[in-house]
């Protein structure tokens, strides 16, 4: 269970947002380019410090403004896949997967039998003594799940998951990524772009507006609400007042430029 | 060349000959005296004058103190450059310039206020040689003079690498668990790899060509502080085949410098 209030000054807004994901529960988050999204991901997994508010993950809490406490990034056991994935360009595949191991100091053996298991599972053996720039869109994705999974993290958080995964490939990556978090059994939040990201992967959608949570429901409740302009150009094929731009392809994160401290 | 004589076709052949006339004339100037001293010197006297103590003690002193200073500058130089690039606080105006202040300073300068610092009744120096640590005019002011002068050609460097990495390596890094040392050990000087040695390269080539600093603060005592450029300028008033021998390897390795830094950077690009 992980139950999020979170309280930053942004360049032109303060977001604020409240929220809770059960364990099992995979969460979506919608919104226009700057609402916040990526920003909240980075609070929640400590890339970012909030100015206030409180985070709890399994009854352990990450950030408590009041209590002054704020767990490192790197002891928080949080997965967070980035938008473009972030792998890290002078390894292989298999060094990747195994970085976070290494920095747990688990033993070499151990690493090597625990990598080759998760390679298995995401299916990506074949690769794993490729250098990371040699890989596909889905690749990538599966490799940075890999990356991720292999950690046992109480927490995944996936920033467009499947933006850099080419049209083709989305449906059956989709299916897959959906399983893989149903497998994991551990509160998920999705940042997504594509209707059909929040109603095959969300339990639960989450409109984000200027930094806060403007409504919050099922995706379907949440995408029937077509009063809503950006909902309307999301969901609905109905012509919005306020256009929707899909984000590009590649590129970092979706926060505002100020999201990030120098 | 010319098919057709327009106005501007006409124009242009003069244009390119006098383009090429200056490249040429300006290539000429700068390889015409490097050219010159493989000229003035027959490659037996030139392996027969490096066997001369002189230019033998010359040509390891100045390696090995030149070793030691990019040492001792990529020591203390990687953390500054890597906080520097990474860390936004109060007063990092003021350390960037005062790190790149040796580029602009005359060495001469840079001698003098060395020997003003370190010298025996020097700020620092009285306590040292008080101490039976005298630094003035030892091996030890060779290495103290070229570390002053080339340190800012490693940050300046390495600063500029590190800050061309994007920071969502180092993010990815740590919510993998990578301690912010980990994540400097492991990610961000491994992708800065390239610039950093190309920086230490330059920085370990501006040490060996140091002459001013040097001979203010270290003097030019044979074997201990008379690096090649002194060397140079000491047997060029007796033996000038011993000084033509010395700036032959010298430019040797200017070159050999050259093609390292191109190899190192190309290859990762």
């Amino acid at each position: 269970m992980l139950s999020v209030h979170a309280v930053r000054q942004l360049r032109d807004f303060v977001l604020d947002i409240t929220f809770s994901v059960r364990c099992g529960e995979t969460l979506v988050l919608v919104g226009e380019n700057g609402a916040g999204k990526s920003t909240v991901l980075n609070l929640i997994s400590g890339i970012l410090t909030p100015d206030g508010g409180e985070i709890t993950l399994a009854g352990r809490t990450l950030f408590s403004g009041e209590k002054l406490i704020d767990v490192p990034a790197e002891t928080r056991n949080i997965g967070h896949l980035f938008q473009s994935y972030a792998l890290f360009p002078h390894m292989t595949v298999f060094e990747n997967v195994a970085f976070g191991l290494r920095c747990r100091k688990v033993p070499r053996q151990e690493i090597a039998d625990t990598v080759a298991e998760q390679l298995r599972a995401m299916n990506l053996s074949d690769l794993s003594g490729v250098n990371v720039g040699r890989l596909s869109g889905g690749q990538r994705q599966r490799v940075a799940l890999a990356r991720a999974l292999v950690l046992e993290p109480e927490l995944l958080l996936l920033d467009e998951p499947l933006a850099a995964v080419d049209m083709r490939a989305q449906a059956a990556m989709r299916r897959e990524l959906r399983d893989r978090i149903r497998n994991a059994g551990i509160p998920c939040i999705i940042v997504t772009h594509t209707p059909r990201d929040a109603l095959e992967l969300g339990d639960r959608l989450c409109l984000i507006e200027e930094g806060r949570v403007a409504a919050d429901g099922t995706p379907e409740e949440v995408l029937g609400m077509q009063e809503n302009g950006f909902i309307a150009s999301f969901a609905g094929p109905r012509v919005s007042e306020r256009p929707y731009t899909p984000p590009p392809i590649t590129g970092h994160s979706q926060g505002p430029p100020d999201s990030r401290p120098l | 060349m010319l098919r057709h004589a327009g106005r501007a076709r006409f124009w242009r052949a003069p244009l390119t000959l006098l383009l090429t006339v200056l490249l040429a004339l300006f290539l000429l100037f700068v390889t015409l005296p490097v050219a010159s001293l493989f000229l003035r010197i027959s490659p037996e006297a030139f392996f027969r004058s490096l066997a001369d103590p002189v230019v033998l003690d010359a040509l390891v002193l100045s390696l090995a103190t030149a070793t030691v200073s990019t040492v001792i500058v990529v020591l203390f130089g990687t953390p500054l450059a890597l906080v520097n690039a990474r860390c936004d606080y109060r007063g990092r105006e003021i350390v960037d310039t005062l790190t790149d202040l040796p580029i602009v300073l005359p060495p001469a300068v840079a001698g003098i206020a060395l020997l003003m610092a370190f010298g025996r009744r020097g700020v620092v120096g009285q306590y040292l040689d008080g101490s039976g640590i005298p630094v003035a005019f030892t091996t030890v002011a060779v290495i103290l003079a070229q570390v002053f002068v080339a340190s800012p050609f490693y940050i300046r460097q390495a600063r500029a690498s590190f800050e061309a990495i994007d920071r969502l390596y180092e993010d990815a890094a740590r919510t993998l668990g990578a301690s912010p040392t980990t994540v400097a050990l492991r990610i961000t000087i491994p992708l800065a790899w390239s610039g950093l040695v190309s920086g230490a390269i330059l920085s370990f080539a501006r040490a060996l060509g140091e002459f001013g600093a040097t001979i203010m603060f270290a003097g030019n005592f044979q074997g201990r502080t008379q690096t090649m450029p002194l060397a140079i300028y000491t047997t060029m008033q007796g033996d000038l085949t011993a000084a033509i021998s010395l700036a032959i390897v010298l430019v040797v390795i200017s070159f050999a410098v050259i093609a390292a830094v191109q190899i190192v950077t190309r290859r990762n690009i």
